[in-house]
């Protein structure tokens, strides 16, 4: 495959590996005191692990999973809601596969499905959209789920919808944005990370400058990733090269993919149908300001918050977190998914108690189904 | 977060609605090339984009591409030589 | 009877067509037994093959239910799953497969000129694993209470007395191999299906393997054990043999054969391809010293052209698979939590 083969060289992975294990020297990093690298991206987490990355790099090098996995940091209100809409009367409810299996305080999804709503698994909010023009007497709900990647694709969605008059379209907006929880971890004084691998595929739509401030109010490096395994290792040099170096830069690895401002045809679509939401629920982070987007007034008839009256507009919300998740924890660094009480236990990938269990991308999925769990039990 | 493959514009499929057909290993899906459309949408007959959720979100450069794959070449022949190096070093040592 | 029975004048499955009546007998004689036993049948198959009377030999018996939507796609349609697969659940015991019974529950509404593909593609792949379907049974439920067509298979072989195959018998040292491409079938239905809207040149690997099995146990005696990577790919029976036998499975990222079509779709979903399921792919267990031999038989036949070894037995961890990525690192195959799922991120 083009654009991905290539960066999957075993020889130039051992290279890069060599240079990773002469700067982690350079620095004096060791396995008791590491340095902590987070990526922030959950798909970067999820190369981590599918390739073993952690297991190539030196001991010196901690990886701490960032809260960039839409599915992980949903609050289960967010899920009942999703519920909710999609056991309404007449209402065919659309979801990419990631969120079918979220538990939320009722049920998931998948639950829901087998109880009777109509729920369908799309790969695009454009298939949703088909479904709504075939279907004029139902109403297609989609549940608008990511980051900045993916918001374009429901704005231009619903840009679209208007053009057509499809009006039994529309979308139950979750869209969030990578900046804010970023800041907050920063903000957080048990912090303790060195530099952050910055999230690609958010910046080929925002460019770098929206992570500025990463490195100018807080001195910490960040390099703009690619997702094959060589890109992983070059962000992460060159991330151990800026420590090192004593800089605090934004750097891009991933140009072939990311200019530097952005994509201007996705931010004016975004700008267009989306406003900042004064503040969000996260996951295990609880409630951040101005880092989820509601739809604008102009575009309410494709709103199903106000279409059904469902989420924030409908008075005080309760946040529910299950008993005894240390989500909140594992996100922000200051635990290991092993060292949680619950891990392997209370929760795993078949009964998930919180969230980072049940995405693939979640730190916790992915220590237990690519080795992280077994070879830390094995290792006892 | 935000699975994006590579996948080459080979085919418009409707001009009005900006849907494109994208080919990534044989496997074909319409895409919307609104976000790297640049003029008439003929010319992205051929051009490689970032797909995400069946949109074609970025351009894929060329030349970035190229440039990054060069450094990471240049790296993996270093470790060539660094490699017959110590094979050389050990074999006038008389290991092997 | 069947030159009594007068052409079917229906075109759809009606519900007077399970009623137990004439249109019952008519459709039974006229679609389904006039194919599978043209000469007629009693109420229950009356058998006997010189196989059973050989001393030590084994009776092999098998049943599997079959659901497939849509019913027919590229590389094959439900009744040719149906009969691959309960020969196939035979083969890889070590059995010589011999007769099939067939259950068919049909949706009203059903077109009967596609029950006739079926059923025509049912004969044809029994002949071709050499084995007869002999008795069977047709229920018609109303529409929306099945989805088209629902069919059950059970099959009945001989396991010859000098063969043990067997999940606990694989030993550390032992060779992992297959005999195809993995996911295709998957793949393909993914494709067929149409949900993703992804239109892929894929064609299901279906295939019946009983002939395989025994050129592979002519070549290489000792072959331990193997399974069918149905549903759950090749990770599940890896795992499920792992754990049977009580060793570790290390298996090599750069040696699994996959088509790039396969490739590219598990990349656009977010799939992991060793999790597709398969209807035409075995994983093989062998001692090292008999895998070229296997190799050379299995390449000798059309179904085992991409026949290659992915992997080792090694002493443990008792239970797991492992990957060795491509450039060295590992990581483990676990079992799959339910059904696999497309996913964006």
């Amino acid at each position: 495959m083009k654009y991905a083969d290539e960066f999957r060289d075993p020889k130039a992975a051992r290279a890069l590996l060599d240079r990773i294990a002469v700067v982690v020297d350079q620095i004096g990093a060791t396995a008791e005191r590491p340095v902590s690298i987070m990526e922030i991206c959950g798909g970067h987490t999820h190369a981590i692990f599918r390739y073993g990355l952690d297991k190539l790099t030196p001991p010196g090098i901690e990886f701490i999973h960032g809260p960039g996995c839409p599915v992980c940091v949903l609050p289960m209100s967010r899920v009942d809601e999703c519920v909710e809409l999609a056991e309404q009367p007449g209402v065919i409810f659309t979801t990419f596969g990631d969120a079918m299996r979220v538990p939320g305080t009722r049920k998931s999804l998948l639950q829901a499905k087998a109880d009777g709503a109509d729920i369908r698994m799309v790969y695009s909010p454009l298939d949703a959209l088909e479904i709504a023009r075939r279907n004029p007497d139902r109403q297609v709900v989609f549940f608008g789920l990511g980051f900045e990647t993916t918001t374009p694709s429901t704005a231009l969605s619903i840009q679209q919808a208007a053009a057509e008059g499809l009006e039994n379209f529309s979308v139950f907006c979750n869209h969030i944005t990578v900046p804010p929880p970023i800041r907050a971890l920063l903000d957080d004084p048990h912090m303790t990370l060195d530099g952050f691998v910055g999230p690609g595929h958010v910046s080929m739509v925002i460019g770098v400058h929206p992570y500025d401030f990463i490195a100018e109010t807080y001195g910490k490096p960040l390099v703009v990733a690619g997702f094959e395994p060589l890109d992983l290792l070059q962000s992460v040099l060159m991330v151990l090269e800026q420590i090192r170096d004593g800089r605090a830069e934004i750097e891009n690895q991933y140009a072939r993919v990311v200019p530097e401002h952005g994509n201007p045809v996705s931010l004016a679509a975004i700008a267009d149908v989306y406003e900042e939401r004064p503040s969000f629920e996260w996951r295990g982070l609880g409630e951040i300001d101005a880092s989820g987007l509601r739809i604008r007034g102009r575009y309410a008839a494709f709103d199903a918050e106000e279409k059904f009256g469902i989420g924030y507009g409908a008075g005080p919300r309760a946040v529910a977190e299950p008993e005894g998740c240390a989500c909140g924890a594992v996100m922000t660094g200051r635990m290991k998914p092993v060292e949680c009480p619950n891990f392997g236990t209370g929760c795993t990938p078949e009964m998930p108690l919180g969230a980072l269990m049940v995405s693939s991308e979640g730190a916790c999925a992915a220590y237990y189904q690519y080795g992280g769990a077994r070879a830390a039990t094995a290792a006892e | 977060m935000c699975l994006g493959i590579p996948g080459q514009i080979v085919e418009i499929t409707d001009a009005p609605r900006m849907m494109a057909m994208a080919e990534v290993s044989g496997v074909r899906r319409e895409v919307n090339v609104a976000c790297i459309a640049q003029g008439p949408l003929a010319g992205l007959i051929g051009k490689w984009a970032l797909i995400h959720v069946g949109f074609a979100m970025s351009e894929i450069d060329e030349d970035e591409a190229a440039k990054t794959l060069e450094a990471l070449r240049g790296l993996g022949e270093a470790q060539e030589t660094l490699e017959a190096m110590a094979a050389g070093d050990a074999a006038l040592e008389g290991r092997s | 009877m069947n030159a009594m029975t007068p052409p079917m004048r229906d075109t759809r499955v009606t519900l007077s067509h399970g009623g137990g009546g004439k249109a019952m007998r008519e459709l039974i004689d006229s679609v389904f037994t006039a194919v599978f036993e043209p000469d007629g049948t009693e109420d229950q198959a009356r058998l006997m093959d010189a196989a059973l009377q050989v001393p030590g030999a084994r009776l092999a018996f098998t049943t599997d239910g079959f659901v497939v939507d849509p019913v027919e796609f590229p590389g094959g349609d439900i009744g040719k799953i149906a009969v691959c697969g309960t020969v196939n659940d035979l083969a890889v015991g070590g059995a010589r497969p011999l007769w099939l019974s067939a259950a068919f529950i049909i949706e009203e509404g059903t077109e009967i000129a596609l029950l006739r593909r079926v059923v025509a593609s049912m004969r044809a792949e029994a002949d071709k694993a050499g084995v007869r379907i002999v008795t069977g049974d047709t229920k018609v439920v109303g529409r929306g209470m099945a989805d088209t067509l629902f069919v059950t298979t059970s099959g009945v072989g001989v396991i010859p007395p000098d063969r043990h195959l067997a999940a606990d018998r694989v030993r550390p040292g032992d060779l992992v191999l297959v005999n195809g491409m993995l996911g295709d079938h998957g793949a393909a239905i993914l494709a067929a299906r149409g949900d993703m809207a992804l239109s892929a040149p894929i064609r299901s690997d279906c295939a019946g393997l009983g002939h395989l099995m025994e050129a592979v146990l002519a070549a290489a005696p000792g072959m331990r054990a193997s399974r069918d990577a149905t549903r759950g790919g090749v990770a599940s029976v890896l795992n499920e043999v792992a754990e049977a036998a009580g060793v570790g499975i290390e298996i090599d990222e750069t040696a699994l054969p996959l088509r790039p079509e396969v490739k590219g779709t598990c990349e656009i979903l977010g799939l992991d391809p060793l999790y597709l399921a398969n209807e035409g792919t075995l994983a093989l267990f062998v001692p090292a010293d008999q895998a070229d031999a296997a190799l050379a038989a299995m390449r000798a036949r059309p179904e085992g052209q991409a026949a290659t070894v992915i992997g080792q037995v090694i002493e443990g961890p008792a239970g797991r698979v492992s990957m060795r990525t491509l450039f060295g690192g590992a990581r483990i195959v676990d079992m799959l939590v339910g059904e696999q799922l497309p996913r964006i991120c």
